[in-house]
């Protein structure tokens, strides 16, 4: 049964709602490490860390989007991922992504690693969305 | 005459000119504002989202976090003040700048001592105008605030708030007056305690069946608080900011429209008077010939 197997998915940004929708999977990349949600998955709240979040909707293709830390939250089939930013891969300018990186790496600061993991993220998502 | 008839021209003309002007502030005004709901519109689910995940854990969890702890004996209050970049916007920043000194009042009769912290440039020059210290300013986004603003407004207060007592700007309380944006006519200034943080279990209790599911915190329930509190209160400051443009774009256009209308009144009160104007002089110049010609057809009667 189609229903059965479905998980709503909730990913939202401080200022919008990236995307929403009903998936299969998620995977996830917290503080622990990562984490695959399915349906019937028990309740978590876990923090996440600047990474790649993939999606498996119900219908059409893998999706990949690049998040900055952020929670996830799985409750009775309802996934919400919240982030300060995120954006789905297809969103993403690689090319601003890269120099960001290239330009936060030259850079000895927490602040400018932390923006190199960040532009490093969206990089990601866009490598394994192709 | 002729002068004067000359000089109301004048004002009908320049009263035309700042009219166009007032009418063109008060449509960009008005599409704006559209945009500035829509932002708040946009920005709710992930507040929504948060506020869950905030009363979940306080919901399963002993809450005990130093945003959520209630100070002894509180002697120190930071108040954030949220004010527009600029004017002709009718009374809108100056009443938020009259509910501050009411809260700044309160606060003091409590005998605790203010730390003000101010966005936007008309709060700013209010305070530099009168002298008064302020604590960190932010400036150039009040129509259209960013996340990335309110995230750095957050961790400043958040960081004055959880600096231990002696260490400069350390504050007990956080508040922030901002206007509530309740409709296109109505907007109120209000104020409202930031931090230490009250978490309600929202307003509406949620229903038998929709209790909140026990939930496994990864790595601990302390580290997921950590991270969602300050998330909790720069998402509420955000909400304050967004409040406080769609506020601002609203009264601007309020105050531009009266501008316009008063502009058409004045237009047609010159025009009259230029009118009256312009007849009486054509009446002396009637007068005048007339007062000639009788005068010239009086020497001819003589003569003749």
């Amino acid at each position: 049964m189609a229903d059965n197997d479905q998980l709503q998915v909730e990913l939202v940004a401080a200022d919008r709602t990236v995307w929403s929708g009903q998936a299969t999977m998620i995977i996830a990349k917290t503080a622990d490490g990562d984490i695959g949600v399915l349906r019937n998955h028990m309740p978590v709240l876990s923090l996440l860390v600047d990474g790649v979040i993939s999606v498996d909707p119900v219908d059409g293709d893998r999706m990949y989007a690049a998040v900055d830390g952020g929670f996830l939250s799985v409750a009775n089939n309802r996934v919400s991922i919240l982030a300060q930013y995120a954006a789905l891969a297809d969103e993403i300018d690689v090319e601003a992504a890269r120099a960001e990186f290239e330009a936060a790496q030259g850079e000895d600061s927490d602040e400018a690693q932390e923006r190199a993991r960040r532009a490093e993220a969206r990089i990601r998502a866009v490598e394994k969305a192709s | 005459m002729a002068v004067s008839l000359r000089e109301y021209r004048a004002r009908i003309k320049s009263t035309e000119s700042m009219k166009k002007i007032t009418r063109a502030m008060e449509l960009i005004a008005a599409s704006r504002i559209i945009k500035a709901q829509q932002r708040a519109q946009s920005a709710a689910p992930y507040a929504r989202e948060l506020t869950r995940a905030v009363s979940a854990v306080a919901t399963y969890s002993n809450v005990d976090h130093p945003l959520t702890r209630e100070p002894e004996d509180p002697k120190r209050a930071a108040v954030l003040i949220v004010t527009s970049d600029r004017g002709l916007a009718g009374a809108y920043s100056s009443s938020v700048l009259k509910e501050a000194e009411r809260l700044a009042e309160r606060l003091r009769g409590e005998g605790k001592e203010i730390d003000t912290y101010i966005c936007g440039r008309k709060g700013e020059a209010y305070y530099k105008f009168r002298g008064r210290p302020v604590v960190a300013s932010w400036t150039g986004f009040s129509d259209q605030p960013s996340y990335d603003a309110a995230h750095e407004i957050g961790r400043t207060l958040i960081d004055a708030f959880l600096a231990e007592e002696g260490e400069p700007n350390a504050v007990d309380e956080v508040h922030v007056v901002f206007t509530r944006f309740r409709s296109m006519l109505v907007q109120e200034p209000t104020d409202v305690r930031l931090l230490p943080l009250e978490v309600v279990e929202g307003e509406e209790k949620p229903d038998r069946a929709e209790v909140l599911p026990l939930y496994e915190f990864e790595p601990s329930a302390e580290a997921v608080l950590d991270g969602l509190l300050p998330q909790y209160v720069q998402s509420r400051i955000f909400f304050a900011l967004l409040q406080a443009a769609a506020s601002e774009l609203a009264a601007r256009q309020k105050a531009m429209k009266s501008a316009t209308d008063n502009a058409d009144e004045l237009i047609k009160k010159f025009t009259r008077i230029a009118n009256q104007a312009r007849q009486a002089g054509i009446t002396q110049e009637i007068s005048e010939i007339v007062g000639g010609v009788n005068a010239l057809a009086d020497a001819q009667a003589g003569q003749d």
